[in-house]
């Protein structure tokens, strides 16, 4: 790992790092480690203790799975920055698992809401699952490694770029720590993904030429204002359309498809340059996102990857990746690899798809019962995150935006203080509207 | 079948009646949904009695298609086409529907990513990979907004109007070669659904009733359940959220699974990849193949057996699929 992270962070390849040792980036990295400091103490021996932090939808499909893993799990705190939130998620766990409702032992006290329960929350548990937004995965993540925990995180795991590189640094302790790590990137953890994976580095396909990635689909759901809300309140229900919170949909979906590129390649981008705007959301409630991105990332030996994302109602959807190569490409979502004529060379058959969000749970917390030392997925979770990050900054400014510079900048859109009285980064305007970037206007790294 | 439940599926038996009860002739007709321009185009089933189910030698014949029973089937107007986005969507998208939502109703939540997967929208393409509860909830709020009152076909009106007549493997015989011109199967589809109507349609002027997205009914799913139906309009009703019973097959089958007495079964595991808790109600991941056709039955209920029903098929069983 240590030879993966400087390999990849002075610009060189990773791939062959991958290659020589024959084993998936992001999955299986390292030789089994019995931990002799294994994290949990329950009282009885084999527990392991969860701690939600993020009480969402995601969030509590995310307990869930964990809840429905062989091991013998318990939920043991939760922590929201809303009561409401933070009930329905707890009546919608109990629902989910009533055929084995010991495992959700949540009492009163252990429920905490506001901007600071998550430490506590941690303290109770041996695994945290961070599934808040994700401009609060830096400060979380940091928090459940200081205090030794293992950890499953939704992607992505920052929203600016000084947050990957705390996220980064928390990495290395979580190394030093022997704390198994799992990104919610579920492609890495899904039957086909791996099946193409495999077959892509026996060579089948040759070597990539160029890459084509896609997350285009209609409009998601809008949270109508109400007068007690704070305004810091209402971004935090609207977290999808403020930037400090989501990143922009290019960095909260299409970094799945972003993150596919960059694991085939077996690199990270080294620019990024594209356009972008809102064409077709254009109202106050959409906050300061955008509604489509197009981003060219240039790889170091010039390959490009295409990249397309847009949230627009009635136009043709696709979410899919497709690689190119010397000998033929991959259809990532078909789960077929086709020769350059279009003559079939493998087909996944449907029949072996598997959940790849409960793969996740399952995998950690055999390892995690068995005191190994199995995931480390954080850093292949930044990279994605940055890729996307620097495609955001690139259609926001108009400028050709270098992945390294970007990282380096530590620019941050975080606001000074989390409270619900604190202004938050981006303010609207008199009639509600909030500014948003205007390229060739907005600028970064000035 | 219970009195209640007869009751319930709203359509007593009326011999030759040529006039719906408002004193409209019992002829094709287009619904306009208030407030749009968008229309949905419905066809005359007459009342009739045919074989429910295959005979134990068809081709491709599942164990679940017998053993054949004689019904007898109310009149009803039907769907001529699958329904397609451009009509679900106004209840969908309140920014399509510019009438308020009826007392009670929510539209349904739009989905974490866009289950056309790629393979169509706008302009004429079938309304796909929503719940059963979400077909339903559908033609509740096409009632409330029209004052007609439609539902989802019983698996046996299903398989009376697809017959047209026929008592074959497919509606123009036994002849699977001849399907292409008919149905959009794994063989023609290119594994993908295609716009409403572009194939020859039935003897009764239904089109794509086999093929394309397969056709969510009212029945609860029974293996043995063509055993127990009832002489006049089975129906068997839902006891459990899954498994529903889906009719004609659709664009990834055979033609062995587009016949029309092949029956298909809901499964929970159609949204399997919904990551979040509570799944979704309205939707199912991992079913793109499925969608439905409306029919109105010519004897309609009154306004008191409406609602019952709707509390019978889709508030008791919130987000079935």
């Amino acid at each position: 790992m240590e030879n993966e992270k400087a390999q990849t962070f002075h610009g060189q390849s990773r791939r062959d790092f991958v290659k020589k040792t024959g084993v998936l980036a992001g999955g299986l990295i390292a030789a089994p480690y019995l931990s002799s400091q294994a994290n949990y103490f329950s009282g009885a021996p084999d527990v392991i203790k969860v701690a939600l932090i993020g009480c969402g939808g995601r969030g509590t499909g995310a307990a869930v799975q964990a809840l429905s893993t062989k091991q013998n799990v318990r939920l043991v705190a939760m922590a929201d920055a809303f009561r409401d939130r933070l009930d329905g998620s707890y009546n919608n766990i109990k629902e989910a698992i009533k055929a084995t409702p010991e495992r959700l032992q949540v009492p009163d006290e252990n429920k905490y809401t506001g901007f600071d329960g998550y430490k506590e929350a941690i303290a109770k548990a041996d695994v945290v699952i961070l599934t808040t937004p994700p401009g609060f995965r830096p400060i979380h993540f940091e928090e459940a490694v200081r205090q030794g925990k293992h950890v499953f995180m939704e992607k992505p795991v920052a929203t600016d770029p000084a947050g990957i590189a705390k996220v980064l640094a928390t990495a290395e302790i979580a190394k030093q720590k022997k704390l198994n790590v799992i990104v919610g990137l579920q492609r890495h953890y899904q039957t086909s993904y791996r099946e193409l994976y495999k077959r892509v580095q026996d060579g089948m396909i040759g070597d990539i030429l160029s890459m084509q990635v896609w997350w285009n689909q209609g409009a998601l759901w809008v949270k109508p204002r109400k007068p007690e809300y704070t305004e810091m309140e209402y971004q935090m229900r609207n977290w999808y359309y403020f930037n400090w919170l989501c990143g922009d949909h290019i960095v909260e979906q299409h970094i799945h498809n972003i993150d596919v590129g960059n694991w085939f390649m077996g690199e990270t981008p080294v620019t990024a340059v594209g356009m972008g705007g809102r064409a077709i959301r254009t109202g106050k409630e959409y906050g300061e996102i955008y509604d489509h991105h197009y981003v060219e990332y240039r790889y170091k030996n010039g390959v490009v990857m295409n990249s397309q994302c847009r949230h627009w109602k009635d136009s043709v959807s696709r979410v899919d990746e497709e690689l190119v190569g010397t000998k033929g490409r991959v259809i990532c979502d078909r789960g077929v690899i086709l020769d350059h004529k279009g003559k079939p060379l493998y087909q996944f058959d449907r029949k072996n798809h598997n959940q790849p969000y409960q793969q996740e749970h399952d995998e950690l917390f055999a390892a995690i019962a068995k005191g190994e030392y199995k995931f480390a997925d954080t850093q292949q979770g930044a990279e994605a995150t940055l890729s996307a990050i620097i495609g955001r900054l690139a259609t926001y400014s108009g400028q050709s935006i270098a992945w390294d510079k970007a990282l380096a900048s530590g620019l941050s859109i975080q606001p000074e203080r989390y409270a619900f009285d604190a202004p938050p980064p981006v303010m609207p305007d008199a009639e509600g509207n909030y500014a948003y970037a205007k390229p060739g206007v907005t600028k970064y790294f000035s | 079948m219970t009195k209640r439940t007869a009751a319930l599926l709203l359509a007593g038996f009326i011999p030759g009646a040529a006039l719906a009860q408002n004193g409209e002739p019992f002829e094709a007709y287009a619904q306009k949904i208030p407030g749009t321009e968008v229309t949905i185009q419905m066809v005359p089933v007459k009342a009739g009695e045919f074989l429910l189910g295959s005979p134990a030698k068809e081709k491709g014949r599942n164990a679940d298609e017998g053993p054949q029973q004689k019904v007898k089937i109310d009149a009803f107007w039907m769907g001529a086409y699958e329904l397609t986005f451009d009509q679900f969507d106004i209840y969908t998208d309140a920014e399509k529907d510019k009438t308020p939502l009826p007392d009670g109703m929510t539209r349904p939540s739009p989905p974490y990513i866009d289950l056309t997967l790629g393979m169509g929208k706008s302009g004429g393409y079938p309304a796909n990979s929503m719940s059963q509860y979400s077909a339903l909830m559908y033609c509740r709020w096409l009632y409330n907004k029209t004052g007609v009152f439609y539902r989802l076909p019983t698996e046996a009106e299903w398989e009376y109007a697809c017959r047209a007549g026929s008592a074959t493997a497919y509606p123009f015989g036994d002849d699977s070669g001849q399907l292409d011109e008919y149905a959009w199967t794994v063989a023609n589809s290119g594994e993908v659904y295609h716009k409403v109507g572009e194939l020859k349609p039935n003897a009764w002027g239904l089109y794509d009733m086999l093929g394309n997205v397969a056709e969510w009914t009212l029945d609860q799913y029974d293996e043995k359940g063509l055993q127990k139906a009832a002489a006049v309009n089975p129906w068997n009703k839902p006891t459990e959220s899954t498994p529903r019973t889906i009719k004609g097959g659709h664009y990834l089958d055979e033609a062995s699974a587009a016949r029309c007495a092949s029956r298909l079964k809901s499964e929970e595991s159609w949204n399997f990849r919904d990551p979040q808790i509570p799944r979704s109600k309205w939707w199912n991941a991992d079913a793109p193949f499925i969608g439905f056709r409306i029919v109105r039955p010519l004897k309609q209920p009154t306004k008191e057996e409406a609602e019952q029903f709707f509390a019978a098929v889709a508030d008791k069983f919130v987000g079935a699929r």
